[in-house]
């Protein structure tokens, strides 16, 4: 007598089991429960499906007739209500099945968030050929779609719904795309890649409700963005079909526990696919389940065999976007990454390396090797011999390195290359194709790199491009992680429109995933000097005193300093200012060299309670602490001094309230004199103003650190006004040019001072630009950052994340 | 007390940690810095540079490596090791993220305060 073995669900795992049980005749009289009216399809081909690039009999693997022909009984379109497990009985809707041996088959399903309106007709999830249908029909061109869920399932979906003609937008919850799969850097590319086919992608997206009366008609996100939506797919993950087990008393976690032979609690009852939970874990791509398929047979027939968890790969089926992830490349100690960008072709790969071990790869726009990657990893192969060229795959054959010059490459013939003189690209290759070959030869035909000159280096990489040879004299990178130099990643940040830090990693070709402590904060302050407002200020790249607002000493206490606007301040704000000292046990209050009081040994706990008591007397952060705006130091002027010839002190406050909170390449202090004594030693600052009678001699580029300088004349002007507006284009001319962390002296002795004049003084449609390009900066960063970090829910991070002493003391 | 070398503490959501940025734990014998890194790792490190006391978790994370705010001594994430020209090592615990949660070994508690 054979055994009785029934299946409850004919997905992919099971289509499997069943393929290796019959292939070798084993001994048993099968029975199939499925609730879908239909055999198995290749469930991971829906999405070509959706898209109309197949048809549903393409990936059809397994129908009634191939479950006939092998002797299945097969039960379609039949719900399962209960399992029994005394008299081993399975209850269908039309009838009991009796078992020897039991396999739960039930896959996932899809999880629907809890918000309002989900269950609104236009909702739907995105799982099995009941919703691809769904979708298909709903697909209208020019229709409007929102994919929540930026991940494997919902891109596909996006794309299949695009493709059929719908206006598609992805909503996701994390900030980049499928964050499981991709490291940012690849999920900056592929939203590129969706963005440059016209699918909307809104990342840190919370979802608070579905609009609509009878039908969905929007989406509402949690910061207040509403989407039209015909149709709403929910695509944000999926979840074990346990609840025949649960009913049936079997041990259930998050899925149903089976051990290394698929054998759920009860020895006859075997679980299998989706739906099981091995050793905590659960699993969601074919290939594991296949290899249970395969274990759970062997089982089956009474031979020895015990399911190990592989290492996994995933392919995005998305036309046009290649992208492939694979093994572990987030996760595990002693890890190294080996990471190769090529921004003209959009090609990003980083391997993940342990000891002589491959261990994951994450790879955009060229996969061709990743199946090749894909076997190093599991077959844990010894790379050591070949890492130094691991990364261009099989086929490379020695030699070679990261080409340096393909950023510039890469860009357009219109891209701008000379900002003083706008040459572009173009007209520099087309000038060095007639015959300018060397630099003096380009400067005198097409005036490019002969202004400020910090455009020399990517000059003469066009150069070097157009001629075929090596680079020469380029100056050093700005780090490890690249060969650009500093010049040359802001220029390709305005060619190029970058916008964000990825971006720059990507496009610039940066060797490492996101940057070092050298990069970072260099980059930040490019990327918020240009794009003031479409770039959002990035805490983690700032240095430690810029991301706490105050100044770091040596034993890990703060100093505060408020603003003391031009060095005048009332008894009332002193006041305050010893009410803090008292209250926060202040070690040490000092006059600091820029007018100010400096309150010393501040704990960082105490932080925001301390600014908000300073905020609350009228006071905001000093700056001191700043690669921007910190002091403008004055003296007392016409108004009490004796000598005094204009309003010293007056300037300075106005200079103050209209510079502060600016961010600059390194720290900027100001000094106002009302007369040649140069009371407040306006000579060696970084701005200085020396009041005359006849007006205001404006001088730049002084020093006092650990070079002293005197400042350069700049020009004497006759009116307050004209001082501010020289002063203010001088700075954001700084601001737009310098490399990060050159004080304004170092800038401008490479640039020369005569350009400076140039722009900011001869050139008055260039200053007035120049003062409207930093106002825009200042309408988002003219405010104080510790009225925003004094705020009751942003103090969290001053404090420690947990307290441990008492369970120590245990 | 074989059993506390596989026992962890599970001390706090990720999310509380900024992505490439550090919170502090506090026990008996000192601070320990717990990071989270751009790839959503944690470690945890003795919140003291080697050099000169430095606090690591004021520092900036990039990739699996810390650099020190005081003298921009970098160190690696995983070994606690000085990279580059510099010398010494902060003590690493063992730390992991599980389900959104931020897990650190509880053998760190002991081992401290029986030193």
């Amino acid at each position: 007598m054979m055994e009785k073995l029934v299946v409850i669900g004919a997905g992919m795992a099971s289509g499997r089991m069943l393929e290796h049980l019959t292939d070798a005749n084993a001994p048993y009289q099968i029975t199939l429960f499925n609730a879908e009216p239909r055999g198995n399809y290749n469930r991971i081909m829906l999405s070509p499906v959706l898209s109309g690039e197949k048809t549903y009999e393409d990936i059809v693997t397994h129908d009634a007739d191939w479950y006939q022909s092998r002797g299945i009984t097969t039960r379609f379109g039949e719900h399962v209500t209960g399992i029994d497990r005394k008299r081993r009985i399975v209850h269908g809707q039309n009838g009991a099945v009796p078992y020897d041996k039991l396999v739960i088959a039930t896959g996932s399903a899809p999880f629907m968030i809890p918000v309002v309106g989900r269950d609104l007709p236009g909702v739907i999830a995105y799982r099995d050929l009941h919703d691809t249908n769904a979708m298909i029909a709903a697909a209208q061109p020019g229709a409007e779609a929102v994919v929540i869920g930026g991940g494997l399932l919902g891109l596909e979906a996006a794309a299949g719904l695009q493709m059929r003609g719908m206006k598609v937008t992805v909503i996701h919850l994390m900030g980049h795309l499928m964050e499981r799969q991709l490291d940012p850097s690849a999920g900056y590319l592929l939203q590129k890649a969706l963005e440059a086919r016209g699918i909307k992608v809104h990342c840190k997206g919370a979802t608070k409700a579905i609009l609509g009366e009878t039908h969905a008609e929007a989406v509402l996100l949690e910061d207040g963005t509403v989407y039209g939506a015909d149709l709403v797919v929910m695509a944000v993950g999926i979840r074990p079909e346990t609840r025949l087990a649960v009913d049936a008393h079997l041990e259930v976690e998050r899925g149903i526990t089976v051990d290394d032979q698929l054998r759920t609690s009860d020895p006859s009852v075997f679980a299998l696919g989706e739906c099981v939970e091995h050793r905590q874990q659960l699993f969601g791509l074919v290939a594991p389940l296949y290899d249970q398929a395969k274990v759970l047979a062997a089982t089956l027939m009474g031979e020895a065999s015990a399911f190990q968890p592989v290492q996994t790969a995933t392919k995005l089926k998305v036309t046009g976007c290649d992208l492939f992830s694979a093994g572990d490349f987030a996760d595990g100690p002693t890890r190294e990454d080996i990471v190769f960008r090529d921004p003209g072709r959009g090609i990003y790969k980083r391997l993940v390396i342990e000891g002589d071990r491959l261990v994951g790869a994450v790879m955009y726009g060229d996969t061709a090797d990743g199946s090749w990657f894909f076997g190093l990893i599991k077959d844990q192969t010894d790379i050591s011999q070949m890492r130094d060229t691991l990364i261009f795959g099989p086929a490379f054959q020695g030699g070679g390195s990261v080409d340096p010059m393909a950023a510039v490459a890469a860009l357009p013939p219109d891209a701008e290359i000379c900002g003083c003189n706008g040459v572009c690209k173009g007209r520099i290759v087309d000038a060095v194709l007639g015959g300018a070959d060397t630099l003096d030869k380009l400067r005198a035909t097409t005036k490019a790199s002969a202004s400020c000159g910090t455009c020399t280096g990517l000059v003469q990489q066009v150069m070097a491009l157009t001629l075929g040879g090596e680079v020469v004299d380029t100056p050093a990178g700005m780090c490890g992680c690249t060969e650009l130099a500093h010049e040359d990643v802001r220029r390709l940040i305005k060619a190029k429109g970058l916008k964000s830090m990825p971006a720059v990693m990507q496009e610039c070709g940066w060797t490492t995933p996101d940057g070092c402590a050298k990069c970072r904060p260099a980059l930040n302050f490019y990327l918020l000097a240009d794009w003031p407002l479409d770039y959002q200020d990035d805490r983690q790249s700032r240095f430690v005193n810029e991301r706490n607002h105050a100044n770091i000493q040596k034993d890990g206490t703060y100093s505060v300093v408020p603003r003391m606007w031009g060095g005048v301040t009332t008894p009332a704000e002193l006041r305050a200012i010893a009410d803090a000292a008292e209250k926060y046990n202040v070690p040490m209050v000092k006059v600091t060299g820029g007018q100010r009081i400096d309150l010393l040994g501040v704990r960082k706990e105490d932080l925001p309670a301390m600014w908000a008591d300073l905020n609350d007397a009228g006071m905001v952060s000093g700056h001191a602490y700043s690669k921007g705006l910190r002091t403008v130091k004055t003296c007392v002027g016409s108004e009490f001094c004796r000598f005094g010839t204009q309003d010293s002190t007056g300037l300075g406050i106005r200079l103050e309230k209209l510079l502060w909170g600016s961010w600059t390449p390194h720290k900027v202090k100001l000094g106002v004199s009302g007369c040649p004594r140069n009371c407040a030693e306006a000579t060696c600052k970084d701005v200085g103003v020396v009041c005359v009678d006849s007006g205001y001699q404006v001088s730049v580029s002084g020093a006092a650190g650990m070079e002293v300088k005197e400042t350069e004349l700049l020009v004497t002007v006759p009116t307050e006004d004209e001082a501010v507006e020289i002063i203010t284009a001088f700075i954001q001319l700084y601001r737009e040019n310098a490399r990060y962390l050159d004080r304004a002296w170092k800038w401008t002795a490479r640039v020369g001072l005569d350009w400076v004049k140039a722009q900011v003084v001869d050139d008055p449609d260039q200053r007035r630009a120049l003062v409207e390009r930093f106002e825009l900066s200042q309408s988002v960063y003219r405010k104080d950052p510790w009225a925003e970090h004094a705020k009751p829910g942003a103090r969290d991070e001053f404090s420690p994340l947990a307290d441990l002493r008492l369970e120590a003391a245990e | 007390m074989m059993a506390q070398a596989t026992e962890w503490l599970d001390i706090a959501a990720l999310s509380d940690i900024p992505q490439q940025g550090a919170r502090l734990l506090r026990t008996g014998a000192g601070c320990i810095a717990i990071f989270r890194t751009h790839d959503d790792r944690v470690f945890a490190l003795d919140d003291r540079c080697p050099h000169k006391g430095g606090p690591l978790s004021e520092g900036i994370v990039a990739g699996h490596t810390i650099t020190c705010p005081l003298h921009n001594w970098v160190f690696d994430l995983n070994s606690g090791q000085a990279q580059g020209a510099d010398e010494g090592s902060v003590r690493s615990y063992a730390a992991r993220v599980e389900g959104g949660r931020v897990l650190v070994s509880a053998e760190m508690l002991t081992r401290r305060s029986a030193a």
